[in-house]
């Protein structure tokens, strides 16, 4: 019997997706999420100030993204939703991380199986608990797996260096600063330069926070911090105007608009 | 051929449907109606004395920043139904409302609209304008008038720092809605006519968040002497009036043993004067 046109095995569409997905993610930059004494601490590398990859979900929970920015925000944007609406419906304590991080993987998955197209993010749900043990860190891919990850995650980009760098790093109970050291040094490729303090997007989620636990670090905070971490990052003096020095992958030409990758110009394969 | 707009298959999820908005009321509404209180019921007959009743709820501005005040007594008639109940809630970091009327319709205004608030900031990334927020209650408060006409009349006293002008503002509002900016100070509920009296006498512009504080425990203490359904300070209980200060650092309830210093010093020149401070004549 002969095979229609154009036919392609499961196998093949799958692993097909697999990769786009894979090299999608791939392009942008790693996000590093890493427990600290008090909590949790993200970390991502974002030119932009306006597009987050960080963001608050709900009072205990944080999520952080790397991928196609517009498929990461849909998935946000959900999240606080479900978190707002089962918060309101019952009691606030009763929004949790790991309820959270089953909606995504459920359809992730479904997408993953069912669209041509796959959704091109990497996702981290946070979520700290009264203690560090109560602390968890879910790290979903683009086909629904959820892994739960203990003391830290690294995605996007070359992950798995990152990854490696801060397996090599990462002790328990440091504190905020050691925290954010190992964090970019994690996210700096050896003999590489670190990003300026203007293009960091540093959050916690720190348990000693009354009500919402989750912080964006900014400004002169963050200053303050990296002035603290163990050696002195060159990211402390801004470079001079003009012959800003640009880590190799980063985007040459117009200032970015949102997170690296590419941009969708409608050349990806229609839906 | 789908529209841009169209979600990818499977994010169909009712959960990440788009409402355009970023108001949960709103987003709520078109997906899950019964989580809201419902406002369009008949009630046979009208149940206003029958459900416990806040009382009164105090606001006054001071240099930088505003302070809220609310007594502990829920009556439902002229039975006190609660002596500890709570009716100051913080809205969010810059921001709370005081409940006066029905207890529970406050409670579950209260508890919607820190969701609101919340809602709007993690979406959009940024706080709600302070005449946003009382806009947005004001609605709420609209959404009630139905239930308001049988009895269930709820009125909330809002009060937020306002980044841009690095001051206090307060807003009331009406069982029909609002908002309406009120200057310097403001009272709600049942004591209010006495405790504005009061604060009229005692408010001084430009005081600190500590003289604030102090004005309206006074004024608080003036409006139970006057008005059965607020509750004075309980010394014997230890219960005391609920506080809240909001500043550029944030929003702050007052602890029992801070408020309780207050008191106690208000009381202990109240056994010399009774009346309390007498403002000068001229």
């Amino acid at each position: 019997m002969s095979m229609p046109f154009g036919y392609a095995s499961p196998e093949q569409i799958m692993r097909d997706k697999a990769d786009y997905a894979r090299k999608g993610i791939a392009r942008g930059r790693s996000v590093v999420v890493l427990q600290y004494v008090d909590g949790i601490l993200f970390v991502a590398p974002n030119p932009s100030r306006a597009l987050h990859k960080i963001s608050e979900i709900y009072d205990r929970i944080g999520f952080a993204a790397v991928g196609r920015y517009n498929e990461f925000e849909e998935l946000r944007l959900g999240g606080i939703r479900y978190a707002d609406i089962n918060g309101y419906t019952y009691d606030r304590s009763d929004v949790t991380g790991r309820g959270l991080a089953n909606l995504y993987a459920s359809n992730l998955g479904r997408i993953f199986t069912e669209s041509i197209k796959s959704l091109e993010v990497e996702v981290v749900v946070a979520e700290v608990g009264e203690t560090k043990d109560g602390d968890a860190i879910y790290r979903l891919t683009f086909d629904g797996s959820v892994f739960d990850e203990h003391g830290f995650a690294a995605m996007g980009g070359q992950a798995e260096a990152v990854a490696g760098r801060l397996k090599d790093r990462y002790r328990e109970s440091m504190s905020l600063a050691d925290a954010l050291e190992v964090a970019l040094a994690a996210l700096t490729e050896p003999g590489g330069e670190r990003p300026p303090v203007g293009q960091l997007e540093v959050a916690v989620l720190d348990r000693n926070r009354e009500h919402r636990k989750f912080l964006r670090l900014t400004g002169a905070r963050l200053e303050r911090l990296l002035a603290q971490t163990t050696s002195t990052p060159p990211a402390a003096t801004p470079p001079p105007a003009g012959e800003t020095p640009a880590p190799d992958d980063a985007p040459t030409g117009p200032p970015p608009t949102g997170p690296e990758g590419d941009v969708d110009d409608g050349s990806s394969p229609p839906l | 051929m789908a529209s841009h707009r169209d979600l990818p298959v499977g994010l169909a999820n009712e959960l990440f449907r788009n409402t355009g908005s970023s108001s949960f009321t709103e987003f709520v509404t078109s997906y899950a109606p019964d989580v809201l209180p419902r406002r369009d019921e008949v009630l046979a007959t009208p149940i206003g004395d029958q459900v416990p009743h806040a009382t009164t709820i105090l606001a006054a501005t001071f240099a930088g920043g505003v302070v809220m005040a609310g007594d502990r007594r829920a009556t439902s008639g002229n039975i006190i139904s609660q002596r500890d109940v709570e009716k100051v809630f913080r809205a969010d970091d810059y921001s709370c409302m005081g409940i006066a009327g029905t207890a529970s319709t406050g409670i579950e205004m209260a508890r919607l609209y820190r969701v609101e608030l919340e809602h709007y900031e993690k979406l959009e990334g940024r706080t709600m304008s302070v005449a946003g927020k009382a806009n947005r209650l004001a609605t709420m408060i609209r959404g009630n008038l139905g239930m308001a006409m049988q009895g269930l009349v709820v009125v909330p006293l809002f009060a937020a720092y306002d980044p841009d002008r690095d001051e206090g503002r307060i807003f009331s509002y009406d069982v029909a809605g609002g908002p309406y900016e009120r200057e310097r100070f403001d009272a709600i509920g049942s004591g209010s006519i006495f405790a504005r009296g009061s604060l009229k006498k005692l408010y001084r512009d430009g005081a600190s968040a500590d003289d604030m504080v102090m004005t309206l425990i006074q004024a608080l203490y003036d409006a139970a002497d006057d008005d059965s359904a607020t509750g004075g300070p309980d010394v014997t209980r230890k219960i005391w009036p609920i506080v809240s200060v909001i500043d550029a650092d944030g929003f702050r309830r007052l602890s029992d043993e801070e408020v309780s210093g207050y008191v106690e010093q208000m009381l202990e020149a109240r056994l010399i004067s009774p009346d309390g401070p007498i403002a000068p004549l001229r």
